[in-house]
């Protein structure tokens, strides 16, 4: 019972599940930062993350090739991400509702293909653990943070790498400008439009990169809403996170952390209902934002469409 | 093409209440495309929508019954709107005023129908209002993001309805059977709400437009409303102007929230008569505090504007029901569909907006030019 939870080995499972589960996180926060620092908030991360999946897994369940799976979910994700632009920055919707749009466009379609391509669930073999030589053998560290799969590692990479990007780079000042004072920017003869087409572009390429992380990677198969809220608790991470990648990373953390430790109370038996135990999240997510959005403020021109002379 | 619609107002009026219907044909278009890729004839498959929405007068009828949580819900959209807060809560909010009026119904079995059911609907309305409250609060006291607060008590919402309907509140009958279907026991005959005609429309319809007018008097005829508007409007200039700014925010989201609340307990009493659940939102809501957001945007943030939109709205749902049992496609055609209307819908309220913007400069311009030429030289 509640005693099981303190052993070593659960322990450890649960902070190398926690680490592993961090993945879909990083990669769809980690996109949105991007765009959320150019100003555009895109709520249909779910949406994308659904149709991400479903391509990564239908390619690798027709072809048996899971790079080609992973292809797909990126390139699935560049056309829903370059439709997002469209929407939000050629037609200026607003954003707080197209998404949700974009969401339930992406919750149909995904569920739709997989009724008429596949019908029932099935499973592929993911990409398999990669041994980090040495690290790995690590007692415990080695099994909490050197025995996972390929897109695991990229997603932790992604972290100092999006660090450097937004911060240290020509196209960081940019995305950050244009994101900050969209009027000066504009004077200063950066393209407002073309720069919030790239974020959100490369915003849905990371969000389908995170779904197929999900049915290639973690859990291997596709049903129904596999993605589960994930992708809106993605959102609020970039909040969490004070529109930082670090602040991401610490957000990812803690709540790939908490699913984990709510899986293994299921699977340990332990008496709280799971409709309660699901509820955690959404209710630690909330927490999170009121201490979070006391510390920082958000990109000036979030979710304000620019418009010359306006 | 602006120009031509600031010179002849009256065409760009008629544009202006067109353009959702355009929007909705272009996503239609789309939608014929899926069909299509999915070996479905468009013109037969839409075809059978509009038969399934206007072809019986029961066809009618339960357009009518799911254009009323529509028009509930958005009412209480028009009124955050214009308050200047997006409420996209309407689902969670929703299963709340459902499940605490289903509780009411459950608790008190004896009561006669003329009180218990006043009761269960004011009940659901105060529950909804205390689910929008929440995010309202935090939105004017602790600066977070309504959009993203009321998205997690969604979440929060549909675990909690799931906890209670597989667990405290199943029926009994389940209780014992070996599918164990998470609903609730059906509520006492006597609370069903009046039908209208010998059909499924009840009398919830009637009040939902009833609703629709008194949210119409309260925006525009009377001080709390004109209140709520104005900071909607310009928050700051309202500050100045001695307005309680956040008491404001909070008064306009738990107030959209109430209607959304209002909605569910209807759905109980007057359609389902017990609360269900399929482990999703839509499952009992079919989305309708995502759609009465398009709705309230069909009818132009109007109360009244809003009593057509639903209707259109309900139409769309109950014949892509029908095209779904005749052609086989997979409900989630209609969810899909869904999205793409809502896109479509926002995305062409910019070009609403924009020639409205011009016209009124245009206008402004105007009057300033025929003041100078009375001004004495």
């Amino acid at each position: 019972m509640i005693t099981e939870l303190f052993t070593t080995t659960v322990l450890v499972g649960i902070l190398a599940s926690g680490f592993r589960l961090a993945t879909p996180y990083l990669y769809a926060s980690l996109g949105e930062t991007f765009g959320q620092k150019s100003g555009v908030l895109n709520l249909g991360v779910e949406g994308i993350m659904l149709l991400g999946a479903f391509a990564a897994f239908y390619t690798t369940f027709i072809t048996e090739n899971l790079w080609l799976g992973l292809l797909a979910a990126i390139i699935v994700g560049g056309i829903m991400g370059l439709a997002v632009a469209v929407i939000n920055v050629t037609l200026k919707a607003e954003q707080g509702i197209s998404g949700i749009g974009v969401f339930l466009f992406g919750l149909g379609m995904s569920e739709l293909l997989f009724q008429k391509a596949l019908g029932t669930v099935e499973t592929v073999s993911g990409f398999s653990s990669i041994n980090i030589p040495f690290l790995s053998d690590i007692p415990i560290i080695g099994e909490i943070f050197f025995q996972h799969n390929f897109l695991v590692y990229i997603a932790y990479l992604m972290v100092p790498v999006s660090w450097f990007v937004l911060s240290k780079t020509t196209l960081g000042l940019k995305i950050r400008a244009v994101g900050e004072n969209p009027e000066a920017a504009d004077t200063l003869g950066v393209s407002v439009s073309g720069v919030r087409y790239f974020t959100q572009i490369f915003g849905g390429v990371m969000s389908g990169i995170a779904g197929a992380s999900l049915s290639i990677a973690l859990l291997n198969v596709f049903q129904q809403n596999l993605t589960s809220g994930l992708g809106f608790i993605a959102v609020a991470l970039v909040y969490f996170g004070g529109w930082r990648p670090l602040g991401v990373l610490v957000g990812s953390l803690i709540f790939s952390m908490v699913n984990a430790l709510q899986l293994w109370v299921q699977v340990l038996d332990i008496p709280i209902p799971s409709d309660i135990a699901v509820m955690m999240p959404y209710v630690l997510t909330i927490l999170a934002l009121v201490i979070a959005v006391q510390r920082v403020r958000p990109p000036s021109a979030l979710t304000k469409p620019y418009e010359r002379g306006g | 093409m602006q120009d031509f619609f600031i010179r002849y107002p009256r065409v760009w009026r008629a544009f202006d209440i067109l353009l959702p219907f355009l929007a909705t044909l272009a996503a239609l278009g789309v939608g014929a495309v899926l069909l299509m890729v999915f070996d479905a004839n468009p013109i037969v498959a839409y075809g059978a929508l509009l038969d399934g929405a206007f072809g019986s007068t029961n066809a009618v009828a339960d357009t009518l019954v799911k254009a009323t949580p529509l028009l509930l819900v958005a009412l209480g959209i028009c009124i955050a709107f214009r308050g200047g807060v997006i409420n996209i809560g309407g689902e969670g909010q929703l299963v709340l005023g459902a499940v605490t009026a289903t509780l009411v119904g459950l608790a008190l079995p004896d009561m006669s129908g003329y009180l218990l059911i006043p009761i269960a609907l004011i009940v659901g309305f105060l529950a909804g209002g205390f689910w929008g409250a929440i995010p309202g609060l935090l939105k004017a006291y602790f600066n977070v993001n309504e959009i993203l607060s009321t998205i997690m008590m969604n979440a929060i919402a549909v675990q909690g309805m799931n906890y209670l309907l597989r667990g405290p509140m199943i029926d009994p009958v389940q209780l014992d059977a070996a599918s164990r279907i998470p609903q609730t026991a059906r509520l006492s005959a006597a609370f069903d709400l009046p039908r209208l005609v010998p059909t499924r429309l009840h009398l919830g319809t009637a009040l939902a437009v009833i609703a629709a007018f008194l949210v119409f008097i309260f925006l525009w005829r009377t001080v709390v409303g004109y209140r709520i508007r104005a900071v909607g409007l310009n928050a700051s200039a309202s500050r100045y102007a001695g307005i309680n700014v956040p008491r404001n925010i909070v008064l306009a989201i738990a107030l959209s929230g109430a209607f959304c609340g209002l909605a569910g307990a209807i759905q109980v009493y007057g359609l389902h008569h017990r609360m269900f659940t399929d482990g999703s939102a839509t499952g009992f809501t079919g989305s309708a505090g995502f759609n009465g957001i398009v709705v309230a945007l069909f009818g132009q943030l109007h109360p009244l504007g809003a009593i057509p939109a639903s209707f259109l709205f309900g139409a769309l749902i109950v014949g892509a029901n029908k095209l779904q049992r005749v052609m086989q496609v997979p409900s989630s055609f209609i969810i899909a569909l869904n999205g793409l209307v809502v896109v479509f819908v926002v995305s062409a309220d910019y070009w609403r907006r924009r020639i409205a913007r011009r016209r009124e400069a245009e206008v402004v311009s105007e009057e300033i030019a025929t003041s100078e030429a009375e001004v004495p030289t």
